[in-house]
């Protein structure tokens, strides 16, 4: 298959719009990049209001332990200090909250689960004023064992995480430790076994790995005078968070308003709520409005990660090269909370073979409730810990049947029609071999490039860089591949639609369409690609995107890299219903003037109504002279079902997506120090509607990889399970010497299903980002490598 | 303690300001001048980046008190700073204090409305502009760190390889763009910065 011709994309069929500036297809430029460069633009941790309160959360020093008591007096008595709560100050019966299993304290009670558990909270009129009184709270903790691994966790005298557990999984799993259990088996592996000429077995380990957005959790919450509150915050779905926050407060739905804040980045991170509810607390309980902002220390504490994962696979190939079987084993620690553990352990399920293809296939996938710090969403969800392992297993079986390992990947390629193991038919385009081709076809950067620019070596081209270890003794080259599956959307038959809010009408001689959605935008671009959806439906150049809040409907989460599709549907859907009226107008007002108006297929654009012939037959604005035409309409991609809890069959997911890299690594293999020369990715993204930001979230998610796989880890203590690097300085990410060139090859293969046959674009670079990195070290190096992020250490034989 | 200093060519006074409290502070919180950024405030990111007396520096690691008497210069301020630069030639660099934004040109960025999504007819700096042409900015909480970073490096440097851009901005981290763009940004105000020439 390799190096065959590419296959014919299906053309995305446009004629509404087609003539329309800044519609889709155009890199248009960001609406709020102008308040973004000049320093305008207000984050969430920007809000000011007269009299303003500060509030600070007391977190827990331990991670496992009986609260014996705690002590709120001296704190109450600082100057400055307004209020102090606990637990026993909630004011409603309902103190927990969860996305989806309400097993999360808003304040601990009676026990904390994990190191940085929420157990007070202060107001004070200053910052600093209140972190000191929060010192001054005296916990006492009665310490208990910890659970931090499976082996603790499942052991016959285990201390339960959470007691009585009623949530919907229990009937389901092994061991009430075990937050959710999704095997998917499908054919006989053992039978198939039998045809394998070559067995690869390996144990893989994925480390903790953090959003590290760097927006800190942040908000204010202003008290209002009908009992209500209005929270601006920095969210990935304001609907969901207002699900869990009214209920604490004790407040209807309608009198929590909730208006997006500027959010810097989320990558999963501002899934599950931080401060919200803390902050309504405290500002209902004040009567005074309540700004938190967490330092990069308790952000660090205040939201889940990366599943770290222990992943155990085995596959078998026949002489020929082509894959026999797959059985694979994979733990995720879910930390102390279930977060969204339940769909990562779904996801890692049913996404574990890879883009394979693998009829015989027994797949077990748990997630774990330990006393480590809480898990849940992050860019990528479960298939990036997957990607990581079954690509190295394609590498190990590659080297045994004694092929390239890149066709060896094309020949077991899945393609459209495919099924994958939970029964699915793959049923858009899949060009999985067609994208190692091109990532593989891409130039080599040039060898040895820290002696182009003259006669001394340029050490930051090189391993340890400006430390100046090295001018290339020592240093080897590795090149590696990886390519991965992503799923589109909230699957397992999830209700995932979306709302938008769409109006037309005349502005000061101008028509003008307004985008209302509730879309958290968090940096990716969703504000942008609306009014390009805008001004290609209704034909119009000036569109306004109304701030996101929670008086339209609920437009689901910035994740899955589901907004474009979803959220644009909605606000595709709603253009085309208002369109339909606002001819419906014309027609009324103008139809008796032009036979087209009733026999043509009529279109707006450029501000006007005309036929498909181009012929025009009204303006716009005489269209809507005294009129408003406004649609708000919820809008849903196809269903899905849950996979079975016994054999993980099932119609799951929405879409799948795919990217590929070539990771390109030196290693000064005497000091086990890389440098990541280039990651060149090439990925299918449906349709692009905006191309620069395509790409931008490519290189973002490519380079999010790249942290994974030499430098980011949370490390937690395995004795303590405290955590040991919150911060910034020993918490790496990479900075712009770390990461290298990222050139991108965007293919367009339509995905029928899809508005404009777009596909979900910014996970899948995430996934086989890292994989290639490591493949690429391993193949400078020799080294077997069967964890992520590679340290120096591992390299050197000194761990 | 009382804290005076000049902002963006503008005299300032803070008062009350507790000892502890950090120039990044008294600038978002005391002189409604939140573009500079709190993502860590421990000196690793950046994204709080001003020029003091010219030289880049993190507001967050500078004690409010060791601005007294000093220039400030935020991303608030950028545009204003390199109109000087590029009218008045090198009197910009900032360390001799000698030239500084007149009172009303200050005013009109803190005039502008903030509910406006687009901003049309703002006056940008260079490096701000190619910014936005670049798509450098994602969430852009990264961005006025960087701006400020970016625009001393071209100031000193007008003709910088890929690898100086990377060392003069690799105290800035971005979670969002893969650095890509970033560099396409600089690239392209130092490219047009030659044209002007």
């Amino acid at each position: 298959m390799a190096g065959k011709s590419a296959p014919l994309g299906t053309p995305t069929k446009v004629t509404q719009g087609s003539r329309t500036k800044g519609g889709i297809g155009e890199s248009t430029l960001r609406p709020d990049g102008i308040l973004k460069v000049t320093g305008e633009f207000a984050y969430s941790s920007d809000m000011w209001h007269e009299d303003m309160l500060w509030g600070q959360i007391l977190r827990s020093t331990v991670a496992h332990a009986e609260i014996v008591s705690i002590d709120t007096v001296e704190a109450l008595k600082t100057p400055g200090v307004y209020a102090v709560m606990t637990y026993d100050d909630l004011p409603t019966d309902v103190k927990n909250y969860g996305l989806e299993i309400q097993d999360t304290p808003v304040l601990a009670h009676g026990k904390v689960r994990h190191h940085g558990e929420p157990v007070a909270i202060v107001a004070a009129d200053h910052p600093e004023t209140a972190r000191r009184a929060a010192a001054k709270i005296k916990v006492e903790y009665r310490e208990l064992p910890v659970i931090t691994d499976e082996a603790s966790a499942t052991a016959p005298d285990a201390i339960l995480v959470h007691e009585g557990r009623d949530d919907h999984h229990i009937g389901h799993v092994p061991h009430p430790n075990i937050v959710h259990r999704q095997p998917i088996i499908r054919g006989d592996v053992e039978s198939a076994r039998e045809r394998a000429d070559f067995i690869v077995e390996g144990e893989y380990t994925f480390g903790m790995q953090d959003q590290a957005f760097l927006g800190p959790e942040s908000g204010l919450a202003v008290p209002a005078e009908d009992g209500g509150v209005d929270l601006y915050i920095a969210t990935q779905w304001l609907h969901s968070d207002l699900k869990q926050i009214a209920p604490v407060l004790g407040l209807p739905e309608d009198k929590v308003r909730m208006t997006l804040s500027g959010v810097g980045g989320a990558f999963g991170g501002r899934e599950d709520l931080s401060m919200q509810i803390h902050a309504c607390l405290l500002a209902l309980r004040t009567g005074k409005p309540v700004k938190i902002v967490y330092n990069r220390f308790e952000s660090f504490f205040g939201h889940v990660h990366r599943h770290p994962a222990k992943l155990h696979y085995e596959h078998g190939a026949t002489k020929g090269g082509k894959l026999t079987h797959m059985k694979c084993r994979i733990v995720l620690d879910g930390g102390a909370y279930a977060s969204a553990s339940p769909a990562v352990v779904g996801n890692a399920a049913s996404l574990a073979v890879g883009p394979y293809v693998l009829e015989d296939v027994d797949i077990e996938s748990i997630a774990l409730y330990s006393n480590n710090p809480p898990c849940g969403a992050m860019r990528g969800f479960g298939a990036v810990q997957a990607c990581f392992a079954y690509e190295a297993q394609m590498d190990k079986l590659a080297d045994k049947v004694g092929m390239d390992r890149v066709e060896f990947r094309q020949l077991n390629a899945m393609s459209q029609g495919t099924i994958m193991p939970t029964g699915q038919p793959v049923d858009s385009p899949a060009p999985v071999a067609e994208l190692l081709r091109r990532v593989k076809a891409m130039p080599m950067p040039p060898e040895q490039q820290w002696l182009a620019a003259g006669e001394a070596a340029d050490v930051r081209q090189l391993p340890g860089g400006l430390s100046n270890t090295t001018h290339g003794e020592g240093v080897v080259r590795g090149v590696g591949y990886a390519v991965g599956i992503k799923n589109v959307g909230f699957s397992e038959g999830f209700d995932d639609y979306s709302t938008a809010k769409v109006r037309m009408e005349v502005v000061g001689g101008e028509p003008v369409a307004t985008v209302h959605t509730a879309m958290a935008e968090v940096g990716q671009g969703g504000v942008t690609v609306h009014a390009q959806i805008a001004r290609t439906e209704l034909g119009v150049a000036q569109v306004t995107i109304h701030p996101a809040d929670t008086q339209v409907g609920s437009a689901g989460s910035t994740s899955a890299s589901r907004q474009t599709y979803v959220t644009g549907g909605a606000v595709k859907n709603s253009c085309e219903l208002v369109r339909e009226k606002v001819l419906e107008i014309g027609r009324r007002k103008f139809g008796t003037y032009h036979p087209a108006w009733a026999t043509a297929e009529l279109l707006l654009e450029g501000g006007k109504v005309v036929t498909d012939g181009g012929e025009v037959l009204a303006d716009l604005v005489d269209v809507l002279e005294g009129e408003a035409v406004e649609v708000e309409e919820e809008w849903r991609h196809r269903p899905t079902e849950p996979f079975d809890l016994r054999t993980g069959q099932g119609f799951g997911h929405v879409q799948y997506s795919f990217a590929a890299h070539r990771a390109v690594v030196e290693v000064d293999t005497e000091l086990g120090l890389v440098k990541v020369i280039e990651l060149a990715c090439a990925q299918d993204v449906g349709k692009a509607l905006n191309p620069l930001s395509v790409i931008g979230q490519i290189q973002g998610g490519t380079t999010q990889g790249l942290g994974i796989a030499v430098m980011e880890e949370i490390i937690v203590d395995p004795k303590t399970a405290k955590v040991r690097n919150p911060s910034f300085t020993d918490y790496l990410i990479p900075t712009i010497l770390d990461t290298p060139t990222i050139p991108v090859d965007v293919l367009e293969l339509a995905d029928d299903h899809a508005p404009y046959g777009l596909r979900g674009i910014g996970e899948a670079p995430t996934l086989s980002s890292t994989p290639a990195v490591l493949a690429a070290i391993r193949n400078a190096t020799g080294l077997e490598l069967n964890r992520t992020p590679v340290r120096p250490e591992h390299l050197t034989g000194t761990a | 303690m009382r804290v005076n200093f000049t902002v963006n060519g503008r005299p300032q006074e803070a008062d009350d300001v507790w000892e502890g409290e950090s120039l990044l502070y008294v600038l978002r919180e005391r002189m409604g001048l939140p573009g500079s950024k709190n993502a860590c405030e421990q000196g690793e990111c950046g994204s709080c980046t001003v020029r003091l007396d010219g030289v880049p520096v993190c507001s967050c690691l500078v004690a409010a008190g060791q601005v007294e008497g000093r220039e400030v210069v935020t991303v608030e301020g950028l545009a204003d700073f390199a109109k000087q630069r590029a009218e008045h030639g090198s009197c910009a660099s900032g360390a001799s204090g000698a030239c500084g934004t007149p009172l009303d040109a200050a005013k009109r960025w803190e005039a502008r409305p903030s509910d406006s999504q687009a901003g049309e007819g703002t006056e940008l700096s260079p490096i701000q502009q190619a910014f936005i042409d670049a798509g450098a900015v994602q969430c852009g909480f990264c961005t006025p760190g960087l701006l400020v970073a970016a625009d001393e490096m071209l100031e000193r440097n007008p003709t910088p390889s890929d690898g100086d851009i990377r060392e003069a901005l690799s105290g800035n981290l971005c979670r969002c763009t893969g650095y890509e763009k970033i560099m396409d940004a600089v690239r392209l105000a130092a490219a047009r910065q030659g044209e002007a020439v």
